[in-house]
């Protein structure tokens, strides 16, 4: 009995050791914000070196959190915005990978996030109930239509990206051959051959399959849910299959051979350009140089290059953050 | 503004910004393969946060689930008549799937760790409370009698007697919920809680790049064996007069 | 305490009983209401028949062999730790991985699933077979019954409640995760919870409490079947 006590006292004495150094663990890890978030890293491309972000120790007083959605395009988008703001001398949280639009509209409200990328097609039908035609073409009425609503609920939009990106019916090169398909349109009489691939929310979607059902006119053999990740997976699983891409896709400019895009003849998907969503408040208290910073570190964000960051995280499997320290230095911003 | 001729240059990433690819010349990792060793190897790293975030999540949801289905043990064992409710609470809260617990919680605490540990440790009272009741039960009525006979209190008998011939139940209640909360604290990201269920879901790997979900449930499973051992290993250490195996 | 300073405007309960029953306004679908009874019968037995299918298929896997098994006594430390090391299993991970390299939809969702529901329903049948007093056995070989009548008329209604206690541990965990369906090809009521831009915040609060309702249906259903099934003389002892 002796030996017993003596080993459980060990055994206790091992599991509160355990336990104290996990609760520091914790105590310590809480401290940066909620959760899976991290700070940003400030390694790379962080020196105040000669690039055109310019450090202003006035700004290491404010702390932004810099928040996203949930899909690669975001978070990329995400990770420039937040180093381009860490380079400007703001100290700087991240809250990326949040979810939907409606998720992160609702931090920016309640202020857990000081702002996001939102594309402003979203932003029209997802927050204020408009029809998919009615979005406006044009880069800056699109975003001056947004800016005047977001300001109804006392949030406010910074001006918009160079690129734009949308959804779209995606198919394979072979699919589309068989079938002949260059245009969504081309797909009516063919759809009920045809299943549908797209995000779950995708079937109730006016900018999705009830808009391709209503607008369109199509009925497709069957629409199955998928998470946005199997976007190309499905397409690469079978014939037939027709399936929710973005346009801005890596895939459709390094696998030109083997995904095409139909064209959106009817305009059931709106293009949105990005717009930078956040509040009064944070602009006042961030100053200037906030505004001035994302707008600055946008400009060289073209279809392009938004296909070859996507590319490096998407394809190549490279992490967004070092991604994103690339196109800072690249586009001289940083370094 | 900053000068202008910095200005100029800024913006253009330069034409070598750009690679050329095609399907043929993509690196593995871009590829159907099931699993990417160079990848793996250099992007390893990349699990480091989600698998610490996973380990935490775990000791503390086990731990709090301990502590509380320990207490209602304890408080059941000596008023017996306690027993069915708390049976049924603890059975209620193991029934809930923990995703639905995640967001019956969400009104009340917000998307988080903190949501993902209450429903998880909601989740582990039942197997701890009932294995502690199991093993109290078990305890010989002659050794509690013995130790009546030898002038112990009530409060002497229950720790320095019961709770010690309890130990193979309680360890193995501990065991069973530990290695259940590996598992289904994979599902913590949908509560933004974290964990190895992060880099499946909606990151920036995400679920069609097979290497990716290699790794990350491998880590759930080799961690879930880790702590399966050690529980095994420490119910040994302190009940060596007996062998139990684990329901 | 990050999760609760990072409080959110949330759904009501009121707001998510009227989604319930009636379909509602939602933003994003043209002006399409969504939800209503209607919607949740449909996932829910959708939710229902993924989870059947899947039982099945996990029953008949690990049923032949737990009996055999245990009419025979045979590997009892292995059946013990499969069912140890099968709770264990990181189910989302392991619907991800069949999404991507098999495929999707009710079967491939089913399939994954059923691999959730094997180790439960192996070890317990086992367990519940390999107590039976073997006294009683050998009375019934010596009343000349065959291994097969034994099995049938004395070895599995001793072990029913041991057996059903497996059933129900792998139902609960099958329909729990059964909700992660609608991002494998499969339309459940996880749908209400993943899709909170069409349904909102209503709609998502709904779908939780929906899900946890029929989570506990099952068990009490079960709980039911088991205590029909236990002969008059057997009191259901804890798994």
């Amino acid at each position: 009995m002796r030996l017993n006590q003596t080993r459980l006292r060990m055994a206790i004495a091992m599991l509160l050791a355990l336990a104290l150094t996990l609760a520091l663990a914790a105590c310590g890890s809480s401290d940066d914000s909620s959760s899976g978030s991290t700070e940003a890293t400030s390694t790379e491309g962080g020196d105040e070196g000669g690039g055109a972000i310019v450090s202003n120790p006035d700004n290491s007083k404010v702390t932004l959190t810099v928040g996203s959605k949930n899909f690669t395009e975001q978070i990329i988008l995400g990770e420039i915005y937040a180093q381009a703001l860490e380079a400007a001398g703001y100290k700087v949280k991240k809250d990326l990978n949040l979810g939907s639009e409606t998720v992160a509209l609702k931090n920016v409200k309640a202020g857990t996030i000081s702002g996001y990328p939102e594309y402003v097609s979203t932003a029209l039908t997802s927050f204020f109930g408009k029809e998919p035609e009615e979005v406006p073409a044009d880069a800056t009425e699109a975003y001056e239509e947004a800016k005047a609503e977001f300001e109804k609920e006392n949030l406010t939009a910074f001006p918009p990206t160079p690129f734009a990106s949308a959804n779209a019916v995606g198919t394979t090169v072979a699919t589309a051959e068989k079938y002949g398909l260059e245009t969504v349109s081309d797909l009516e009489g063919v759809s009920e051959k045809l299943t549908l691939y797209g995000s779950p929310e995708c079937r109730q979607r006016i900018d999705c399959l009830a808009g391709l059902e209503k607008l369109y006119g199509l009925k497709f053999k069957k629409f199955t849910p998928v998470d946005i990740g199997l976007r190309y997976t499905v397409l690469d699983k079978g014939q037939n299959n027709l399936s929710i891409l973005f346009t801005t896709d890596p895939q459709l400019a390094a696998e030109s051979d083997k995904y095409v895009i139909l064209e959106d003849d009817k305009k059931v998907f709106p293009a949105g350009n990005v717009i930078w969503v956040t509040t009064p408040k944070v602009v006042e208290e961030a100053g200037p140089d906030y505004e001035k910073t994302i707008v600055q570190v946008q400009e060289g964000l073209n279809l392009e290059v938004v296909q070859e960051l996507g590319a490096r995280v998407e394809l190549e499997k490279e992490p967004a953050a070092r991604v994103a320290a690339e196109y800072l230095e690249a586009a001289g911003y940083t370094g | 503004m900053t000068s202008p001729t910095v200005f100029a240059a800024v913006g253009e990433v330069g034409k070598d910004f750009f690679k050329e690819r095609t399907t043929d010349t993509l690196p593995c990792q871009s590829t159907d393969k099931l699993f990417c060793w160079d990848w793996a190897r250099e992007n390893f790293d990349r699990y480091e946060t989600p698998l610490r975030q996973h380990v935490e999540l775990v000791l503390i949801s086990v731990a709090i689930g301990f502590a509380i289905a320990f207490a209602l043990a304890l408080l059941s064992h000596r008023h017996r008549w306690l027993r069915p409710p708390f049976l049924l609470g603890t059975g209620v809260l193991y029934t809930i799937p923990s995703i639905a617990f995640f967001f019956l919680l969400l009104p009340l605490t917000g998307r988080g760790r903190d949501t993902a540990i209450i429903a998880l440790s909601a989740y582990t009272l039942q197997i701890i409370y009932r294995n502690t009741i199991i093993g109290l039960d078990n305890v010989s009525k002659s050794a509690v009698e013995a130790a009546r006979g030898i002038g112990m209190t009530d409060r002497q008998i229950l720790w320095k007697v019961e709770i010690p011939l309890a130990r193979p139940e309680i360890f193995a209640g501990l065991q069973i919920a530990t290695v259940s909360t590996v598992a289904i604290a994979t599902l913590a990201t949908f509560a933004r809680g974290g964990g190895l269920g992060e880099p499946i879901f909606g990151g920036e790997l995400g679920i069609d790049f097979k290497t990716n979900i290699i790794i990350a449930g491998g880590l759930a499973v080799l961690l879930a064996a880790a702590f399966g051992l050690l529980l095994l290993w420490l119910q040994r250490l302190v009940t060596p007069w007996r062998r139990v195996e684990t329901e | 305490m990050s999760g609760l300073l990072s409080q959110l405007p949330f759904a009501s309960i009121d707001g998510a009983i009227e989604f319930i029953f009636e379909p509602q306004y939602s933003n994003v679908t043209g002006g399409n209401k969504v939800g209503g009874i209607d919607k949740v019968v449909e996932l829910t037995i959708n939710q229902l028949q993924v989870t059947v299918i899947s039982l099945a298929i996990a029953l008949a896997v690990a049923l032949p062999f737990a009996l055999y098994l245990g009419h025979k006594h045979k590997f009892e430390t292995l059946a013990i730790a499969f069912g140890n090391a099968g709770r264990g299993i990181p189910e989302l991970a392991l619907i991800a991985f069949m999404a991507a390299a098999i495929g999707v939809g009710l079967l491939n969702v089913a399939i994954a699933l059923a691999v959730l529901g094997i180790p439960p329903i192996l070890t317990n049948t086992f367990v519940g077979i390999h107590q039976v007093d073997r006294a009683a056995v050998d009375a019934a070989r010596g009343m000349g019954m065959t291994e097969f009548e034994i099995l049938r008329k004395v070895e599995i209604p001793l072990a029913i409640p041991t057996l059903m206690g497996g059933i129900r541990g792998a139902t609960i965990a099958i329909v729990a995760t059964a909700t992660i369906a609608p991002l494998a090809g499969y339309e459940t009521l996880g749908d209400f919870i993943i899709n909170e831009n069409v349904y909102g915040e209503n709609g998502v609060l709904a779908g939780a409490i929906l899900v946890a309702l029929l989570a506990l249906a099952l068990e009490l259903a079960l709980a039911g079947i088991q205590r029909l099934l236990t002969s008059p003389g057997l009191k259901p002892r804890p798994a």
